[in-house]
């Protein structure tokens, strides 16, 4: 098959992505031909000012260098301006930039000759993107007046600001901030001149304006603002100083532009296609001609023109798929513009609008002068119509993400700036440095992280988790991970395996329960069998023998190998092969018969550490596999579940049995909930306590469920506290009068939490996830129906319950179930023989 | 190499593995529900993790200690730069046998 002939006019940064895009999606349909007006490859023309204040070097800006071009097959016409594209005879006819011409002056190319290039085409990618605005000023063009566009334009401003003491920019909007920014180190004197009331006025409003120049000034850097320039005055070939409208003058050895850009549309304009303030396109970057595209800043889609790179991003991956027919479904239509940017080491995040527009818009504002803090929020039909962050941009994530999906915002409007219970972490992972370690289990830095997005395309959690392992640890840093992929790649990836109870069948979690039930799978090889074509995978085994032993109970088929080995063995494996035995201790209250027994047991079989656990209980450690079945049988305790996703503890303070301040009797509570619910399986560990008083020395508020007695002869109800990797106090979900009333309030939770969290995923999440005032609405209000079933559900479970110590102390569940590693005796004589 | 007979099939359960110490070496052998024998050093190359007490499908084994994979059939894992030995084995009329 003969390749398309696809020719790119524009090789800046969106004409190089959509390239990338193309090739990603068929990298055999094309033959590429590519035309860039700039002398070079592919930069990152986002860094200019940091080469421009020496931070970079040129070099170090190139996305694509030149052996990229040829690596990908495409031929690449660099320094080559295109004049048309002739539609009849289907060519693009370009010329070569005169010495000296800027590339994106209109009359950059000598008059048609020899010299120029014809390229047929079948597709015509139109990425021309724009020029320097340059407002009319008498004398512009002399030496010493220089645009801000490209690698040239630096080196060029760089050598002369060598003979210069003072300079002038004008334009004080973000590009002309950072021209300034990157004069700032030739050691020159900088003075900004803005025609308009305030600074950075497509992003900030008057007062956040106005609190910028007063930063800017403090950096030694002088703003003028309602000031505009008639006229440049030179004397010998050299500016002396800028005259304004008002007819004030001010002194300057240089003039550097930088107030905005325009669209390129003279080659759309030459070839007969429909502009207006760009080159106009629809959905599908088609402009009037079906065979000719657009991309970038040239490019006006629903009257709207774009210059941050996140729109233009979507606007390539869109035409890529259009282009290559890969998903003639997908459609560009138009971005919510929400950035994160630095403006003279200024944060700044600017989203949508700047000032209110309708009566009963919300304003929230936050002002820390002293500290160069502004932050304003419009609120409108409780979404987020727009915001400014400046000089704290930490909850700048959070806010771009609610304004980009239209979330609804929370009821109480500080959260949305400071954080609250309910929203994610404010700490912003992006501004970490590149060492700092992310994943605290698996040792991942940040640095691993951004190549694993960067370099290996990961945009969801798991892919990254896959990568890297971070993530996959306890978890808390998930958060962290998450804003790094928004920070790297802009959005996080949909990545529907995430939401897979276990990874080897494609099911989420009602979906494959409800399969359970309507084939009545009771054993995880019978899983595989009728959900997997047969097909086990180790990695999904553990978690369904879990969810089968919560749906079926005692009707449940165990078999041993799909469970991890403490499962097997009712035991916790510790480091060096060896197991941890914990008996139960209701509420912590032992007996001295019971610590006789607990001694007796550990001098017998040498324990080599008995140590006293957070949980309020007694730990065996060190103990040999072998013995395990007869220690149990000695201790004649059951089981503490301390080795498995169940009902752990639940821990209590003295109550009212002796304690000065107990209101309730928490030692009798937390027994009666530690008899009810023990050792019943559940997505992950469950740890629970009880508190006699709101002082919470058992620390019931950040406990899975915590109960708390308070003045009245209550008791508060939390879920969802923790304590571990990440803390956090639980959510109150009621306030109830008897223990009866807790222990059924308590089941009703965690039967709703077995039923619908993901394997792996404590109450903390699963609260956040949920929404304590969902849970309360299913819990309490009843509002679905489905309280009494869950009572009974948990009811049952709790009847099936059988204490596993006892059980197979008595007669292993197979033979080898205890067995340590074998000895081999091996005869000379039979190696010998074979 | 030698043959070595492990003793009985049954010794190890269906769906599991056993460890057997050969000559000092510590070898975990695995039993899929799926059929077949492997035979592979015991001990991960991570953290030391008793592998015979690992979970496995019809050709891998996950680490009890911190969920590092490994392909039974060639002992690659699926962290980098992560291999297990493996080694020869087999069932003959009910009985393991082990190349060594």
């Amino acid at each position: 098959m003969t390749r398309q002939r696809l020719v790119v006019i524009g090789n800046g940064m969106a004409g190089a992505r959509v390239v990338e895009e193309i090739l990603k999606r068929a990298p055999d349909l094309f033959e590429i031909i590519m035309f860039g007006a700039e002398p070079y490859g592919n930069y990152n023309r986002i860094l200019l000012s940091d080469v421009l204040n020496g931070k970079e070097k040129p070099t170090d800006i190139f996305i694509n260098p030149l052996s990229w071009y040829k690596e990908n097959n495409i031929t690449l016409h660099a320094g080559l301006r295109v004049l048309k594209i002739d539609r009849t005879n289907k060519v693009v006819v370009a010329m070569p930039v005169s010495r000296g011409a800027k590339p994106y002056d209109r009359n950059s190319t000598a008059l048609p000759d020899d010299s120029q290039v014809s390229e047929p085409y079948d597709k015509v990618i139109l990425a021309t993107g724009s020029r320097p605005f340059i407002p009319l000023i008498e004398g512009w063009g002399a030496p010493g007046t220089f645009a801000f566009r490209t690698l040239d334009d630096c080196a060029q401003i760089e050598e002369y600001a060598k003979n210069c003491k003072r300079t002038a920019v004008i334009g004080g909007g973000l590009l002309g901030l950072e021209a300034a920014r990157g004069l700032l180190t030739h050691g020159v004197q900088v003075t900004v001149i803005e025609a308009g009331p305030y600074l950075m006025n497509a992003q900030l409003d008057p007062e956040g304006g106005r609190l910028l120049k007063s930063t800017i000034e403090a950096m030694g850097i002088q703003v003028l603002c309602n000031t505009i320039t008639t006229k440049i005055g030179a004397e010998n070939n050299r500016i002396t100083q800028l005259l304004f409208k008002d007819e004030s003058t001010l002194e300057t050895d240089m003039v550097v532009v930088s107030a905005g850009i325009r669209p390129m549309t003279e080659v759309a304009e030459d070839s007969n296609l429909a502009i207006n303030k760009g080159i106009l396109c629809n959905d599908q970057m088609r402009t009037s001609d079906h065979n000719i595209f657009a991309v970038g800043e040239c490019v006006e889609h629903r009257g709207q023109l774009y210059g941050l790179v996140d729109p233009i991003w979507e606007q390539a991956r869109v035409l890529a798929d259009q282009i290559t027919g890969v998903n003639p479904k997908s459609q560009y239509t138009g971005s919510k513009l929400a950035t994160k940017l630095k403006v003279m080491g200024v944060e700044l995040v600017s989203m949508g609008e700047t000032e209110a527009k309708n009566p009963d818009d919300e304003i929230v504002v936050y002002r820390e002068p002293k500290r160069g803090i502004y932050q304003k929020l419009i609120i409108r039909k409780n979404r987020l119509a727009g915001g400014i962050l400046l000089g704290d941009t930490q909850a700048g994530n959070v806010l771009m993400q609610m304004f980009r999906e239209e979330t609804s915002l929370p009821k109480k409007r500080t959260e949305l700036l400071f954080g609250g219970s309910n929203l994610p972490s404010l700490a912003n992972a992006a501004d970490l440095p590149d060492h700092a370690q992310i994943c605290n289990c698996h040792g991942v830095s940040k640095t691993q992280i951004r190549d694993a997005i960067i370099l290996q395309g990961c945009t969801s959690l798991n892919q990254v988790g896959q990568c890297t392992k971070a993530g996959k640890g306890c978890g808390s840093c998930k958060g962290l991970i998450v804003q790094l992929i928004q920070a790297y790649h802009g959005q996080v990836g949909y990545d529907p395996a995430e939401h897979y109870y276990v990874p080897g069948i494609s099911l989420e979690k009602s979906q494959l329960i409800a399969a359970i039930k309507a084939k009545n799978l009771k054993s995880v090889s019978h899983v595989f069998q009728e959900l997997a074509s047969g097909v086990e995978d180790a990695a999904s085994k553990v978690g369904l023998a879990s969810l089968l032993r919560s749906i079926w109970n005692e009707e449940y088929q165990d078999e041993r190998d799909a469970r991890f080995i403490n499962d097997r063995v009712h035991a916790n494996i510790q480091r060096d092969g060896t197991f941890s035995v914990v008996p139960r201790i209701y509420g912590g209250v032992t007996s001295a018969d019971e610590l006789i027994r607990i001694g007796t047991v550990a001098k017998k079989y040498n324990v080599p550490m008995i140590k006293i656990t957070g949980g309020q209980r007694i730990d065996l450690l060190g103990i040999k596999k072998e013995d395990l079945p007869h220690i149990w049988k000695d201790l004649g305790i059951p089981s503490g579940h301390a080795y498995t996703k169940a009902v752990r503890t639940v821990k209590s303070c003295v109550g009212t049995d002796f304690c000065r301040y107990g209101l309730g009797d928490s030692i009798k509570l937390a027994q009666e909930i530690e008899h009810k619910l023990q050792g019943i399986e559940s997505p992950h560990k469950i740890k629970m306590a009880a508190a006699g008083c709101p002082r919470n020395c058992s620390e019931a508020y950040v406990k899975d469920v915590g109960v708390v007695a308070i003045e009245g002869g209550k008791w508060e109800i939390y879920v969802g506290g923790a304590s571990g990797g990440t803390v956090r106090k639980g959510d109150l979900l009621a306030t109830v009068e008897t223990h009866e009333e807790v222990l059924k309030l308590v089941g009703r939770f965690i039967q709703y939490y077995r039923e619908h969290a993901k394997y792996m995923e404590r109450t903390y999440s699963f609260a956040e996830r949920i929404g304590i005032d969902r849970l309360k609405g299913i819990l309490i209000e009843n509002e679905m129906g489905i309280c009494k079933r869950l009572d009974e559900e948990i009811q049952k479970s709790a009847a099936a319950y059988v204490d596993p110590w006892k059980k197979e102390s008595e007669e292993p569940l197979y033979p080898q179930q205890f067995e340590g590693p074998e000895l081999v005796h091996v005869l000379q004589e039979a190696i010998n023989n074979g | 190499m030698d043959n070595i007979n492990l003793g009985s099939i049954e010794k190890i359960p269906l769906g599991q593995g056993h460890c057997f110490i050969v000559e000092n070496e510590e070898i975990a052998v695995f039993r899929p529900r799926a059929g077949g024998l492997y035979a592979v050093q015991n001990r991960c190359p991570h953290r030391n993790g008793p592998l015979a007490e690992g979970v496995i499908d019809a050709c891998h084994v996950i680490c009890p200690y911190h969920g590092h994979k490994f392909d039974l059939q060639t002992g690659r894992g699926a962290e980098k730069g992560e291999t297990v030995k493996i080694y020869e084995v087999k069932e003959e009329s009910g009985e393991i046998i082990l190349k060594l």
